[in-house]
């Protein structure tokens, strides 16, 4: 189980993480959805420990990463499959990790055989790896020391169809076993595909979450107002995630009590107030995308 | 929802897990400075350079120089560029490779893995300037035979600790860089800066400034160390190595330390 306590992060003026609020539950797989630059690394590098929150918690199974005994047992951590000594061998950095842990040395060729590399792979260096080589090696370290919780970066990238499957299979098995996972993603697909929940974040903000069912159905609220503008910084100051889309509306992941609410105390007529319709989480996903894509923005 | 509770099992209970010991974790750092080919050769280089420069007294020594204290200086010489190297790589790696990402998810408290770091290069320079000064002996035995001339073992076990000193000193100078600064190439230029154009600024000061003459001894750490190196030290020399050491080494490794454990690892 993890947990995370109005989490923030602030880098100067600029907050990469602004207060997220969510949960990941054993025996289900939550996957982190948002564009790249949303914040889902900076928050997966603060529940490990790596950076230091402003303010706010992440624990896992009720206790601070940093005070977990030993982490590798309880928490398999994949954050960048490339930040590896690239002159280290395969098997040497599973026997480094398998060391560190106290396991015994059969872990490595099991684990090994789990991911599918081969003896001859093992023994190259990282440096000859192909991206999905060194994903399969990242996934293999961390579950080498069977633990609980699954925190995994992007760990699709990089992997063949045949490979997406494969892993997908092994989450599945995983969570069905009671393991909780957590792996983030930019790609839409990929998420509906494999987890139960999702957490959708964009700008730093959570824009929605929920079950994957209940997302799918539904996602937040479509409006219009003639003093958009206005409507937008009032949604803005509660803390709301807004986007404009194409046509002059507004959207946001709240629900349309909730906005009608805020306009009406800050005096703002409306013209429209509706639920997004059935393709809400994609429209509203892409819309987050188009915010901060860097190219073809004319289009 | 019962369809999938049903699959789900739970996770049979486990032994709680203990606290990763600090001996395994030095023991971990010590082989992560072998376990790739840089890193070998890294450690190869102090026996090659030792052989090299052991070859070099037996082959251009004038005869009456061909004493033991000729080769330990010879072979001193690269001990002082490679030790510190060592230790400065076994820190800064973590970041130029990266690897510190998994390295302090296995082992989060930071000060640990920087500990087991200073530890392991500590005694990599302690094992290691033995088994140079071994084959500069073996040097001398050759030499003498082949030129004719008398043994001379003119360097007692006390200056041999004294050199000791001096080379792990160095080392920690390179460490505390390699904390303080966290990049490979950054780190070893500032090593140079540190060993090779500070002693020159200092003592051209020195030469022109009366009041820093009497000063340099207190303030400048490489001229207090190279008294390490020329055998026996007064009380003033040690107090010398303190402050000197306390103001280039002490003070810069605690500065590095608490960057270390706040910074972000990315």
């Amino acid at each position: 189980m993890i947990t995370v306590q109005a989490l923030t992060k602030k880098y100067g003026g600029h907050t990469a993480v602004d207060t997220i609020t969510f949960t990941a539950s054993p025996g289900r797989v939550t996957g982190f959805l948002g564009p790249n630059g949303a914040g889902k690394s900076t928050t997966m590098r603060i529940m490990v420990g790596l950076t230091a929150p402003t303010s706010g918690s992440a624990t896992i199974a009720g206790r601070r990463f940093a005070d977990l005994p030993n982490p590798g047992m309880e928490v398999g951590v994949l954050l960048d499959a490339s930040a590896q000594h690239a002159g280290r061998t395969g098997r040497e950095i599973l026997t480094i990790a398998q060391r560190t842990m106290g396991l015994p040395a059969r872990r490595v060729p099991e684990m090994l055989d789990l991911v599918s590399l081969t003896d001859r792979e093992a023994g190259r260096r990282v440096r000859h790896y192909s991206l999905g080589m060194r994903q399969r090696l990242g996934i293999a370290a961390a579950l080498i020391g069977d633990p609980e919780v699954l925190i995994l970066d992007e760990p699709a990238n990089g992997l063949d169809p045949a490979g997406i499957r494969w892993m997908r299979d092994l989450l599945r098995g995983y969570a069905n076993r009671g393991g909780t996972v957590l792996l983030s993603s930019h790609l839409l697909h990929e998420i509906e595909v494999i987890a139960d929940d999702i957490v959708v974040i964009g700008n730093g903000r959570i824009v929605a979450q929920g079950t994957k069912a209940e997302l799918l159905q539904a996602a937040g609220t479509v409006v219009r107002a003639p003093q958009l503008e206005d409507l937008r910084r009032a949604l803005d100051a509660s803390g709301l995630a807004v986007a404009r889309s194409a046509d002059g509306a507004l959207r946001t992941g709240a629900d349309p009590e909730q906005v009608g609410r805020i306009a009406l105390r800050a005096g703002l007529a409306l013209t429209e107030l509706k639920t997004a319709d059935g393709a809400g989480l994609e429209e509203m996903f892409l819309e987050l995308t188009a915010d901060t894509q860097r190219e073809g923005a004319a289009a | 929802m019962t369809a999938i509770a049903v699959e789900q099992q739970v996770r049979e209970p486990r032994a709680v897990p203990r606290r990763v010991p600090m001996s395994r974790v030095t023991a971990i750092e010590l082989r992560k400075m072998f376990d790739t080919r840089s890193g070998f050769w890294l450690m190869a280089s102090i026996v090659i350079a030792a052989v090299l420069a052991t070859g070099a007294v037996i082959l251009f020594a004038p005869d009456d120089e061909l004493t033991y204290s000729t080769f330990a200086a010879a072979i001193g010489f690269p001990m002082a560029v490679i030790l510190p190297m060592i230790a400065i790589l076994s820190v800064t790696s973590e970041w130029s490779q990266r690897s510190g990402l998994t390295t302090f998810t296995m082992v989060p408290n930071r000060g640990r893995v920087i500990t087991a770091k200073a530890i392991s290069s500590v005694a990599i320079g302690v094992v290691s300037i033995p088994v140079a000064f071994a084959i500069g002996a073996v040097g001398n035995v050759l030499g003498t035979a082949i030129t004719g001339t008398d043994r001379v073992w003119d360097l007692s076990l006390g200056d041999g600790l004294y050199i000791v000193l001096g080379n792990v000193l160095g080392l920690l100078v390179g460490f505390m860089l390699g904390v303080l600064i966290r990049n490979s190439a950054g780190a070893i230029v500032a090593y140079f800066v540190y060993s090779l154009l500070l002693p020159t600024v200092f003592g051209l000061l020195a030469a022109s400034q009366e009041w820093f003459a009497n000063l340099q001894p207190w303030v400048d750490f490489n001229y207090a160390q190279s008294a390490l190196f020329d055998g026996g030290l007064s009380a003033e020399q040690w107090a010398n190595l303190g402050t000197a050491g306390a103001l280039w080494l002490l003070l810069p490794l605690v500065v590095g330390l608490a960057l270390v454990r706040h910074t972000e690892v990315k």
